[in-house]
């Protein structure tokens, strides 16, 4: 190819300073992955596109929207699950458990995540369906990459661009989605009132999508991602892989000396050196030099060598999913062999569990009505004219129900001790009660104050316990009562 | 470059002739779009040179284009908020105490701006936390010599005591030893008869009823008949557990010698009516107040 020119002008002792991308032209191919690889794409772009506007009755006053990232109210909606910024964690446990279920996709079956769910694949495939439909099949396109410019090819990538560029604007459009209600905005946008950001981030992300689906492309599998990476430190023999059988289609010839030797009785591969699997290829590489970094293992390959074995009448998958162990046992004369349950794969499903069992009981458990208070440093305890002692605290509440409920106060420790909150006037003797507004935190100023004689000790716990008047929810935390 | 690199033969790809017990590191040439990308970024950062202050001159520096500078950034955002803030101080001193106080909202608002005029002007001689100290009242307690309801505290924090403004509170505690009105075995009678109304232990040889007729001839005036104190002449309960100069026989004997008038400034004029307001608002919710 006359890319790899600059290559050749260098002295190779010292290793050229960058290499020159190779064009890629994927062929249009048909088959069980490919229909497994459509499936995927709608409903992965199904999902992303429609999911901001399903609706979720959280009552009145509270979003409606199932999905939502409120990031002005700070809060993240999840069909039933709210979550508050200091409850990130469920998204830590989150994140740990899409690891760990890429692990085990990976020791079932390779890089299913790759070859795909990745975004990356999703939308690059888009594109080159797109792309394919404007210009043409591989054999087309690579002519007219051949030809250089003329008025036809212009009209064409100027039409292939403004269509890349509208689907990258509607990943664009889809993504701000998530961070209001949806209907709302979409409004907004059509009447162009819209808060600026939506516009920056459309533009954002119309630029990226563009970029990495249209220009990017396989760029970002091998040099980009470091998934590759990690996963070839973690797969295994037992792995399902995307792999040319080696075993099967060597000594590879034409179909005619194929079929000549095969008539003389003599030793001959299945594989005809079509270069089907390299046609279809969208990172453009041969799958006959065996697992490589650069293979997203998408399958196409498989769907074309399939294509090409029913016509040349021998049997199928001479390109499939294997794994090592097999073209081992194969090569010995030993029946294949395939474990699914291993240590492997138990372990990374006794991970998921635990890691699951954690998050669903944290999410069981969660309080909806919370309490923490702090000791005043500086007093930290006062005198006062009958000589008892007061402490002060402050108090803050955290009512996470979608309504206002009234709690009460009440305090455990110290003898004979009274609470007073600032501001507050009881309607009860030493019991305040307090309003707390729906989906939100309070601060209060809590005075505690004890008789002196009945509490000689330097510091005694006490124990504040909230109760939900209504509900009878109660919520309790410690803290000291000091004595001078 | 060393000249030990050659070719690999399965990749087709020069080594960079390092060697590490027979490995050997292939020197894989970078995408082209890569290298484009790092130039680019070079390229980019002379932008900051332009736009941005950048480099050091004898006796100056580089402004940039846009006279871009941190600290102009700052005195922008204290102006704004200066506004914001102007806009809420302005309904603060305009809305009464007492509704302050039930006022969620103003009282947090009222409680925040309090306590940081508080650390910059009172702290010094209240402390930070109004803890106070010997002749500085602790502002966290239910003892006030001025009065502890917050339109009392106000005025004294407007116009203090003894601070020399027309509107300040006066009233001393007289010099009974040095002015010559009693006499220092008197002094050493009348402050055991002062400790014993709040129950603390008397001294030996004590008498009780002459302390007693000196206290109602000397002191009964300002501090009342049974010493509980009037708030008018700031003069303060005696029959309590807190003493601001100390309670034993000796400081007591010096405060009837020489008397006391500790001062408190004057702060209408030096402080705007809203941050007086939010002060009084917070030393009231310290939990002394009344």
């Amino acid at each position: 190819m006359s890319n790899t020119s600059v290559q050749d002008d260098i002295d190779l002792d010292y290793g050229p300073l960058y290499a020159a991308r190779k064009k890629v032209f994927p062929q249009k191919v048909s088959g069980t992955f490919r229909r497994i690889k459509w499936g995927l794409m709608g409903f992965c772009l199904g999902v992303y596109y429609f999911l901001p506007f399903v609706r979720w009755n959280r009552g009145l006053g509270a979003p409606d929207q199932a999905v939502l990232i409120d990031f002005p109210n700070k809060r993240f909606y999840f069909f039933f699950i709210e979550i508050w910024p200091q409850e990130l964690y469920y998204f830590t446990g989150l994140l740990v458990i899409a690891a760990l279920v890429l692990f085990l996709l990976n020791s079932i079956g390779g890089r299913i995540w790759c070859g795909y769910l990745c975004p990356q694949t999703v939308w690059t495939d888009l594109f080159y369906a797109v792309e394919r439909l404007i210009e043409g099949d591989r054999r087309e396109r690579m002519k007219k990459d051949a030809a250089g410019w003329n008025l036809e090819r212009v009209s064409e990538t100027v039409l292939k661009h403004s269509i890349w560029l509208m689907i990258a604007w509607w990943t664009g459009g889809a993504w701000v989605l998530y961070f209001a209600d949806a209907p709302t905005l979409v409004w907004q946008l059509l009447t162009f009132r819209a808060p600026m950001l939506a516009y920056i981030w459309i533009g954002i992300l119309t630029a990226s999508t563009y970029v990495l689906a249209g220009w990017m492309r396989e760029q970002v599998c091998v040099y980009m991602c470091p998934w590759p990476r990690i996963q070839a430190a973690l797969t295994d023999e037992w792995a399902l892989n995307v792999t040319y059988r080696y075993d099967r289609g060597e000594k590879r010839t034409s179909v005619k000396k194929a079929k000549e030797l095969r008539a003389r009785g003599e030793p001959v591969g299945d594989c005809v050196d079509c270069y089907q699997c390299v046609a279809v290829c969208p990172t453009g590489i041969d799958i006959r030099n065996g697992s490589q970094l650069d293979c997203i293992q998408c399958g196409l390959c498989i769907d074309a060598c399939d294509t090409v074995m029913t016509k040349i009448g021998r049997p199928t998958r001479l390109i499939g999913y294997d794994s090592d162990i097999n073209i081992k046992r194969r090569t010995e004369g030993k029946p294949e062999i395939y474990r699914v349950v291993r240590p492997r794969t138990v372990i990374y499903c006794g991970l998921i569990a635990v890691v699951g069992a954690i998050m669903l009981y944290a999410m069981l458990t969660r309080s909806l009505l919370d309490v923490n208070v702090l000791h005043d440093r500086n007093p930290v305890a006062v005198k006062l004219s009958d000589g008892s002692i007061r402490n002060a605290y402050t108090m803050r509440l955290l009512n996470k129900r979608g309504f206002d409920r009234v709690i009460a106060i009440d305090i455990d420790g110290p003898v004979n001790a009274t609470v007073h909150v600032v501001g507050v006037d009881s309607v009860t003797q030493d019991r305040p009660m307090i309003v707390l507004g729906r989906d939100q935190t309070t601060e209060l100023r809590v005075l505690v104050t004890a008789p002196a004689e009945n509490n000689t000790e330097k510091s005694v716990p006490v124990r504040f316990r909230i109760t939900d008047i209504g509900l009878g929810e109660t919520a309790v935390t410690t803290d000291n009562f000091v004595t001078p | 470059m060393t000249d030990h690199s050659e070719i690999d033969k399965v990749t087709g790809t020069s080594t960079t002739g390092h060697e590490w017990d027979g490995i050997k590191e292939l020197n894989t040439p970078l995408p082209r779009w890569w290298v484009w990308t790092f130039y680019a970024t070079i390229f980019w950062s002379i932008g900051y040179w332009i736009v941005y202050p950048a480099w050091p001159l004898v006796s100056s520096y580089t402004t940039g284009m846009f006279n871009y500078s941190s600290r102009a950034d700052v005195a922008v955002e204290l102006a704004n908020l200066a506004k914001i803030r102007g806009e809420k101080m302005v309904k603060l001193a305009a809305t009464p105490l007492a509704e302050i106080e039930k006022d969620p909202a103003m009282l947090a608002l009222a409680r925040a701006s309090g306590k940081a005029a508080f650390g910059d002007n009172c702290a010094p001689c209240h402390g930070t936390g109004g803890a106070g100290a010997k002749g500085y009242p602790n502002l966290n307690d239910d003892e006030w010599i001025w009065g502890g309801k917050p339109d009392q505290i106000e005025k004294t924090i407007q116009f203090g005591a003894r601070s020399g403004h027309a509107k300040a509170h006066e009233g001393a505690m007289l010099a009974f030893g040095k002015d010559g009105v009693l006499k220092p075995a008197e002094i050493v009678t009348v402050a055991n008869y002062v400790r014993s109304l709040s129950g603390l232990s008397t001294g030996a040889g004590y008498d009780a009823a002459a302390g007693k007729k000196l206290f109602a001839d000397n002191c009964a005036s300002c501090h009342g008949d049974a010493g509980k104190g009037n708030q008018e002449m700031g003069a303060p309960n005696l029959t309590d557990k807190i003493w601001l100069y100390g309670s034993d026989e000796a400081s007591l004997v010096e405060t009837i010698t020489n008397g006391r008038a500790g001062v408190m400034p004057a702060w209408v004029g030096r402080l705007d009516p809203a941050t007086i307001r939010a002060l009084a608002v917070y030393v009231h919710s310290l939990g002394g107040g009344q």
